[in-house]
């Protein structure tokens, strides 16, 4: 569902180019749980960023669902982005002034789906991540952990295809941090396609398929099924 | 998007910044409000002249001898005939149409005046009772000219503040006998009335009947005839019939000419429409100075919620989106801004109408469009600015602004 083809990312600072992402070729099939590892500084983040739409390459093709993405409009793009991924980030980035649910909505607002839809689908996902109880809590009335569920809820509510998540756990106490990954891999299971930023070598091993980056490129990539 | 969901979080991101959100919604008020008041006072200020303008005689008509075209250089000399003179007949002529409220003849001439050891130069106006009610005058004591005043040249005189003062001191001055010129005229009135009307100080004004004028000034001859139609539609036909009436006792000479107080009336209505309107642009520029804090005040919110549109963004939201959420609020803003402004503009004049009851303080209703419609208008003309600005920033960079 994902097809990569000779990404490249040159970011200009000064005189100098500095090659965020290298020339990533990736194959990535619909259910795949993927993480990304690295070090700091190796690109995954900024090859996220492209997955989702948020950047576009310097040059290399981005094929989704057997669509050439990158040559679509803008609004086109932003509503794939709304309806096809779901983001999940570091530091969680709820609106501080909405409750919990109203973040869960914010997506749906934005896909213009009914009040009364709006609000069947929050609640079946504020129960999906344990938060029915927390629902007209606002993010600071909440613990991190509590957060980033509503991050992920939100990140679901339009039902994507895939989820990305950049250092999902980064902010996030060890048990804390254990519960998302648990209900990310829920989520998975479920036949979402989960890719998973982290720089924890303990949460990047329980992926199914783990790849590795250096300086902007692939150094591993322990694909089962090889890459067509 | 829906348009309810696009006002209700435009609404309540303007509720989670309250001091700014009142800031601009002050400055938008009191833009609004400025122009209120100030096109109510202009507008008080039009309807206090021409209503001082119509008091001096509503639906008023002034026939004058000789027509305008010629006056000045009568042509009639070289013709070996002289323009004809309007005559107390004239003006009797003029009473008989139903249009017609009351007729005032007048002669207007200067005499010395006397009364004991004091004397002085006034002017002396011969008119009928008539007059005081067409001029809208008042006596301050006695009565007016009797009614049988065009007839018989009874030698009785009415008289201005002034000259009871000068000639007469703190004597009473009603039943005295007052000299002008060789004859004697019995004071019946005092004018309560002051200021100045057909080009002359009411209060120096000594009154006499129209046929006792004519006597004094030996002349048949009127200066004047001033006629009041009984509506304000009916004036032109009005002044058609009089046209009409003395060009047939003229046989057939056009030698009269006749003005209406309407003219000089829609003058002074252009004059201070377009005061007002002066006024309001000043008071506009305020609106405009909102305006430019509206922008101001959002430029730096849409620097502040920089990780807010990066997250919009990264949820699916597009530059539409992301424009029309900042342009709901600064319309929000100016609306409620430009809504309590009326409100305050409409209580200000409202106290400016209490503290001077003679103007009448009240803006116009187009004013009170213009005034809203100029403020929405600015709202989305500097909302704009910042709304495209957030709409194109670059999701990444905002959100790793944390
Ligand atoms: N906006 C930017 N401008 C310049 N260089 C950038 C920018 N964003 C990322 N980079 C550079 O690109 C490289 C990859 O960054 P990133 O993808 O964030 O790495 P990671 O997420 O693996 O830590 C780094 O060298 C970083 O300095
Ligand atoms: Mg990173």
């Amino acid at each position: 569902m994902i097809r990569l083809r000779e990404i490249t990312r040159v970011y200009t600072v000064g005189e100098q180019a500095v090659h965020a992402l290298d020339g990533i070729s990736l194959h990535i099939t619909a259910g795949e749980y993927v993480s990304i590892m690295g070090p700091s500084g190796s690109g995954k983040s900024t090859l996220l960023h492209i997955l989702g739409l948020l950047d576009r390459p310097t040059r290399g093709r981005y094929f989704l669902d057997g669509e050439d993405i990158l040559s679509l409009d803008e609004a086109t793009q932003a509503r794939t982005r709304r309806e096809k991924i779901g983001f999940v980030f570091q530091f969680f980035h709820l609106i501080p002034r909405l409750t919990a649910a109203e973040n869960i909505a914010l997506p749906l607002m934005l896909a213009g789906v009914p009040a009364t839809e709006r609000k069947a689908r929050v609640a079946r996902l504020l129960e999906e991540t344990a938060l029915s109880d927390r629902a007209r809590h606002r993010p600071d009335q909440l613990s991190g952990g509590q957060q980033q569920r509503v991050a992920i809820a939100r990140a679901m509510v339009m039902s994507p295809s895939v989820l990305l998540a950049d250092e999902p756990t980064g902010n996030l106490d060890r048990h804390s941090g254990e519960e998302i990954i648990h209900l990310l891999e829920r989520l998975n299971a479920s036949g979402l396609t989960l890719i998973v930023v982290t720089h924890d070598p303990t949460i990047g091993r329980r992926a199914r398929r783990q790849i590795q980056m250096e300086d902007g490129r692939i150094i591993a990539d322990n694909a089962k099924e090889p890459a067509s | 998007m829906k348009a309810g969901d696009i006002l209700a979080f435009s609404q309540k991101t303007l509720r989670s910044h309250r001091s700014r959100t009142l800031l601009m919604l002050l400055a938008m008020a009191m833009g609004v409000a400025a122009v209120v008041v100030l096109t109510a006072l202009g507008e008080g200020a039009r309807r206090y002249i021409t209503g001082e303008f119509a008091s001096l005689g509503t639906n008023l008509l002034i026939v004058l001898p000789g027509r305008s075209e010629t006056r000045g250089v009568a042509p009639g000399l070289f013709m070996g005939e002289t323009p004809r003179n309007l005559t107390v007949g004239d003006a009797r002529a003029l009473e008989r149409s139903s249009r017609v409220r009351r007729v005032a003849p007048v002669i207007i001439g200067s005499a010395h005046a006397s009364w004991r050891q004091r004397e002085r130069e006034v002017p002396v106006l011969g008119s009928t009772s008539e007059l005081l009610p067409l001029r809208h005058w008042k006596m301050k004591q006695g009565r007016f000219l009797p009614p049988d005043a065009a007839a018989r040249a009874s030698p009785v005189a009415v008289i201005g503040a002034n000259v009871r003062r000068e000639l007469f001191g703190a004597r009473p001055a009603v039943g005295e006998w007052l000299r002008l010129g060789e004859r004697r005229y019995r004071v019946i009135g005092i004018l309560a009335t002051e200021g100045r009307s057909i080009g002359l100080d009411v209060e120096d004004l000594v009154i006499i009947p129209v046929s006792s004028a004519q006597a004094l000034f030996n002349t048949p001859s009127l200066f004047r005839i001033l006629v009041e139609a009984r509506t304000r539609d009916a004036i032109l036909p009005v002044r058609n019939f009089i046209l009409d009436t003395i060009q047939k006792r003229h046989q057939g000479e056009k030698d009269i000419t006749v003005i209406t107080q309407d003219a000089v009336l829609s003058t002074f209505d252009r004059i201070f429409q377009a005061l007002t309107l002066t006024v309001a642009g000043i008071a506009a520029i305020s609106l405009a100075v909102a305006g430019i804090l509206i922008m101001n005040v959002m430029l730096v919110s849409v620097t502040q919620r920089m990780a807010e549109i990066g997250l919009l963004k990264a949820l699916g939201a597009s530059r539409r989106h992301i424009t029309l959420l900042f342009l709901t609020e600064a319309l929000i803003l100016s609306f409620i801004g430009a809504c309590a402004g009326l409100l305050v503009g409409e209580a200000g004049s409202w106290l400016i109408a209490r503290a001077y009851p003679a103007l009448q303080v009240t803006a116009p209703p187009w004013a009170l469009l213009a005034a809203f419609a100029v403020a929405l208008a600015t709202g989305l003309l500097f909302g704009l600015l910042p709304a495209r600005r957030a709409a194109r920033m670059d999701p990444i960079a905002a959100l790793s602004r944390q």
